[in-house]
């Protein structure tokens, strides 16, 4: 941290530090979010975030409603990963409910939530680029690639980012006729485009200057904030949820964890390419051995579909968490035996990942700060739940 | 380092994704992007906006019997149902007063998964635009409802399904009347 008393040039003037306010409505800040900031001259001296414009009481409604009538809520957490916010509310409840889930349908999950990745971290890169001051060009690119994506999520969920597709035991429908051979085409070309991107962007001097050693975050602080997902593993740590919990079926494809070694911007901008190549890898075994037919739903749960109130999970308690594409997202659900859910508890890895925000900045130039908070990758409908 | 070779590569970059743009495939790197105004993608037939009522022959005899287990799993409940009755008050099948609040339905479809007289359906339907907000995304009865042969135009594939199944229902239902019939007679 600075003061004043380190910089020669304002030890003779009689300087004062300047507070000014980013946000709730600024294009940098990703969505209703604010940051109080006190600036000596463009530096960064102290920071509070201030959150909490999107709070819409997301516990409490879905305590209030049946199990199954969340899971439409669920999409609204982070708007932009659906898929994944669904998985890990089914994955929670049929922990709850003791409900096994049909090998197919766990493959269209996997694929699902690989491909939401993908859409996730490209779209993160693009936006990074435009708080970088690229402005349009790396997030157009991004979003032609991911609209494709979305493409597919139309043709099976309905929706392209409300996708609503995951229920207790399963899916709600099976994938319609051809579909695989599409993500085949899409996953033909998506290497091609990353290498584009990357020639475009991970060598570029101007990104490196402006990414390197900006915004670094220690191991030691990483763990004792809590952090989780592409954050943490930036930083060294290569935990996953996929690889420690093996939930659903990860345990049988093989892929590597991407680590970075300094924890700068520039690290989680890479770690976040890297998986996405790890996703493809991830998707190529899950295409070749998603079985060609079998039930999408289990037959306990099936009944639950046509009639969501008759769905009473027994007396207990189960917390589900998957690897989000932006961390643990876990889901806490208490049944007192009723159709509705007693507790309902959201971890949401945007809000803990926002936490070390302030101490990612200080220091900073006020223009990097914007660079560090695209970097944490927050989705404000998760922050503000 | 050459000063600004990064800004020299980037701009290769550029400049073939440009050309690409115009010579290529949508899928391969060309432009894929639509006019929307002027022309329109072809809506997927899973595609599901609001929802509408289906009826089968005329619009008075809607397949709604009014049960109100939609408007009890709907979500963010935007469905009012009121049943209808006949002169002497006795509770008839079908709904006088079937409400859908646009504004508040957040297209989740959990009224078609969950009827099971398969009367509720999403639309394709967006272009919903009104220049209040209280009375023109107010849907009643009259405005939801359409023919099965709208819902047969827009998802083909599921229609196909779903008639399949109501007439092997009805099927079973003609079946299981007429052994029944003949003792009437003799009697």
């Amino acid at each position: 941290m600075k003061n004043k008393t380190d910089t020669p040039l304002t030890e003779d003037f009689d300087t004062q530090t300047l507070q000014i306010n980013v946000g709730p409505q600024h294009p940098a800040t990703h969505g209703v979010f604010r940051m109080d900031l006190t600036l000596d001259g463009e530096t960064v001296v102290r920071l509070k975030p201030v959150m909490g414009y999107l709070h819409r009481n997301h516990e409490q409604i879905a305590e209030n409603m049946t199990y199954a009538a969340s899971m439409p809520y669920t999409d609204r957490l982070d708007y932009f990963n659906s898929m994944s916010n669904n998985f890990g509310y089914a994955l929670a409840v049929e922990k709850l409910a003791g409900i096994e889930v049909p090998e197919r349908a766990d493959y269209i999950r996997v694929i699902l939530a690989e491909l939401t990745r993908i859409v996730n971290h490209i779209s993160v890169i693009g936006f990074l680029l435009n708080d970088l001051g690229a402005f349009f060009t790396p997030l157009t690119y991004a979003f032609r690639e991911r609209e494709k994506i979305l493409d597919l999520f139309e043709e099976i969920a309905g929706s392209r980012m409300m996708c609503n597709y995951f229920r207790f035991g399963g899916v709600k429908r099976d994938l319609p006729p051809g579909l695989l051979e599409r993500i085949r085409t899409m996953m033909d070309v998506f290497p091609r485009f990353l290498d584009e991107f990357e020639a475009l962007l991970t060598d570029n001097d101007i990104l490196c200057l402006r990414c390197q050693n900006v915004g670094v975050l220690g191991r030691e602080l990483a763990l004792n904030a809590g952090l989780s997902g592409p954050m943490l593993r930036a930083s060294g740590l290569g935990y996953d949820i996929r690889k420690v919990d093996r939930y659903s079926i990860y345990g049988r494809f093989d892929f590597k964890v991407p680590v970075g070694s300094k924890g700068d911007v520039y690290d989680r901008y890479y770690v976040r390419v890297l998986e996405m190549r790890e996703s493809l890898k991830i998707l190529d075994q899950a295409l070749r051995q998603i079985p060609s037919s079998g039930d999408i739903i289990s037959r306990k749960a099936a009944p639950f579909l046509k009639a969501p109130r008759n769905f009473k999970p027994p007396v207990g308690e189960a917390y589900g968490r998957v690897e989000s594409p932006k961390g643990e997202l876990g889901f806490y659900v208490v049944s007192d035996g009723s159709p509705q859910p007693w507790r309902y508890h959201v971890r949401a890895p945007s809000l803990i990942n926002l936490t070390v925000l302030e101490d990612l900045c200080i220091g900073h130039k006020l223009a990097d700060a914007m660079v560090i908070l695209g970097s944490i990758d927050i989705v404000l409908g998760e922050v503000d739940h | 380092m050459i000063f600004g070779a990064g800004i020299l590569k980037g701009m290769l970059v550029t400049l073939r994704s440009f050309v690409n743009s115009y010579f290529k495939k949508p899928d391969q790197g060309g432009l894929f992007t639509v006019e929307y105004p002027e022309k329109r993608l072809v809506a997927k037939e899973r595609f599901r906006n609001f929802p509408f009522l289906v009826y089968d022959e005329k619009p008075e005899d809607p397949r709604c019997v009014a049960c109100d287990i939609c408007a009890k799993e709907c979500p963010p409940k935007c469905i009012t149902i009121v049943r209808d009755a006949d002169a002497e008050g006795r509770p008839l099948k079908k709904p006088a007063l079937f409400d859908i609040d646009l504004s508040v339905c957040m297209n989740c479809g959990i009224c078609e998964e969950a009827c099971p007289f398969d009367a509720i359906f999403m639309d394709h339907e967006f272009e919903i635009a009104g220049t209040e907000r209280h009375q023109s995304l107010l849907y009643h009865k009259e405005d939801l409802l359409k023919s099965n042969g709208y819902f047969r135009q827009i998802r083909p594939s599921d229609a196909a399904l779903i008639d399949a199944r109501r007439k092997e229902a009805e099927d079973k239902k003609k079946a299981a009347l007429k052994p029944a019939a003949p003792p009437e007679k003799k009697e």
